[in-house]
């Protein structure tokens, strides 16, 4: 059977992409921030999960205004990255799961959380920023080194999901892990946040008392956690903190008892307080 | 064009936050044409067109003249209220060259510079930005 190991999550930050892809790594302002993931790569390399189930949004890029999924699921042989304005980014196809996703959607309709499956799409910085930053910069030929389950939630238009029902869906989402019968490691992905918003003259917003109890929330008291409003996100993370109501869809998937291997918080990541954290189940 | 939306507490409570907008299903009725136009951008011939001559780019569109004005002007937080929402509008100035900071920075009315600035110093404090009612807070 399958088997959910560790939870990662981070933020998932535009400018990290851009960062990368114009090799600016060494640069100061960038330095410490892809310093502070060294060693969570190491710590990636040496778990060497099977499969990534990666939980983000779509920036408007995959879906347009048509449509606003509130919780999808990739399950294509394999995903290109998004086109977000400025060409595609020179990274490796997303090869997925597509008997895995298509396992997980149907055990999770039918478990009541009404998935919406997505056979063809492209994937953007959102998803693209996180294996950067846990598997490093690989280039177009390279490969990711494990398949990769796209699984995107609504937070662009109002009303995301609430904490509660993606915490509740993480643990949906695990007992459709747990009962795919074939020998797989997996690592579910949170991510976007911490605290920022883009827009508005209140933009730049950062609370780091704020990000740090969520931090520390998400290992001790999960469950106070999904009892917060999302004007609460928006009041004190900023309109875009609300990302983090897809940290506790990671956290749902974990065990009730998690350890945390890894911390990193930075300060500023473009407009955004980066953060990021690792999870093992105990 | 979408209605007001009814009395809501949901709705509400973000109207107190200062500073800013939350792109509700009411928002993105109002800003369907304007962000469905800033998708398109996703192409690069649809950028080629639209660099060659916005003004002709933007009339199979659809958008109300507000909206075409805004775009036209770059008038970032005139998009917003026109129902754009930031991460559709990201295309939009993608195709310009320019990132997310350079247009916080436009709606703070800040130099990107003083933006950036602010930002090496840690942000934008919540304190005193957190109610509309409760500036103290």
């Amino acid at each position: 059977m399958a088997r959910i190991t560790a939870g990662v999550t981070t933020s998932h930050v535009p400018a990290i992409a851009a960062a990368i892809d114009l090799g600016k790594q060494a640069q100061p302002y960038w330095q410490p921030i892809f310093q502070g993931f060294e060693a969570s790569k190491q710590w990636m390399a040496a778990h060497k999960p099977d499969v990534a189930i990666l939980i983000y949004n779509d920036h408007a890029s995959a879906f347009d205004a048509s449509i606003f999924p509130t919780f999808a699921i990739g399950c294509a042989d394999e995903f290109l990255p998004a086109d977000e304005g400025w060409g595609r980014r020179p990274v490796p196809v997303v090869k997925g799961h597509p008997d895995m996703a298509c396992h997980i959607a149907q055990k999770m309709i039918l478990d009541e959380f009404d998935m919406t499956v997505v056979n063809q799409m492209d994937v953007d910085h959102g998803l693209t920023v996180p294996l950067n930053l846990l598997f490093g910069d690989l280039k177009p030929e390279d490969e990711w080194p494990c398949r990769v389950i796209p699984f995107p939630i609504n937070v662009v238009q109002y009303p995301p999901p609430t904490g509660k029902r993606c915490y509740n869906m993480g643990q949906a989402l695990r007992r459709a892990i747990e009962s795919y019968p074939v020998d797989l490691k997996v690592v579910v992905f949170g991510t976007g946040g911490m605290s920022h918003q883009l827009q508005g003259t209140r933009a730049g917003l950062i609370n780091r008392e704020w990000d740090t109890r969520f931090l520390d929330g998400l290992t001790q008291d999960p469950l106070a956690l999904t009892r917060m409003p999302h004007a609460e996100y928006v009041r004190e993370a900023g309109s875009e903190g609300i990302e983090l109501v897809m940290w506790l869809a990671m956290r749902g998937a974990l065990n009730d008892d998690v350890r945390e291997v890894r911390r990193f918080y930075h300060v500023p990541c473009s407009n955004t307080a980066l953060g990021h954290i690792i999870l093992e189940n105990v | 064009m979408a209605e007001a939306p009814p009395p809501s507490t949901y709705l509400d409570e973000f109207e107190d936050i200062p500073g800013t907008l939350i792109f509700n299903t009411y928002r993105s009725r109002q800003g369907f044409r304007l962000n469905q136009f800033c998708m398109s951008l996703m192409k690069d011939a649809n950028r080629q067109a639209f660099r060659a001559n916005e003004a002709q780019y933007l009339k199979q569109w659809n958008m109300t003249p507000a909206q075409v004005e805004a775009v036209l002007r770059r008038d970032w937080t005139g998009m917003m209220r026109e129902g754009g929402n930031i991460y559709f509008l990201s295309k939009l100035f993608s195709t310009d060259g320019h990132s997310f900071q350079h247009v916080a920075a436009i709606m703070t009315g800040s130099t990107q510079e003083e933006y950036a600035r602010m930002m090496l110093e840690g942000g934008r404090s919540p304190k005193g930005n957190r109610s509309k009612k409760h500036p103290e807070l």
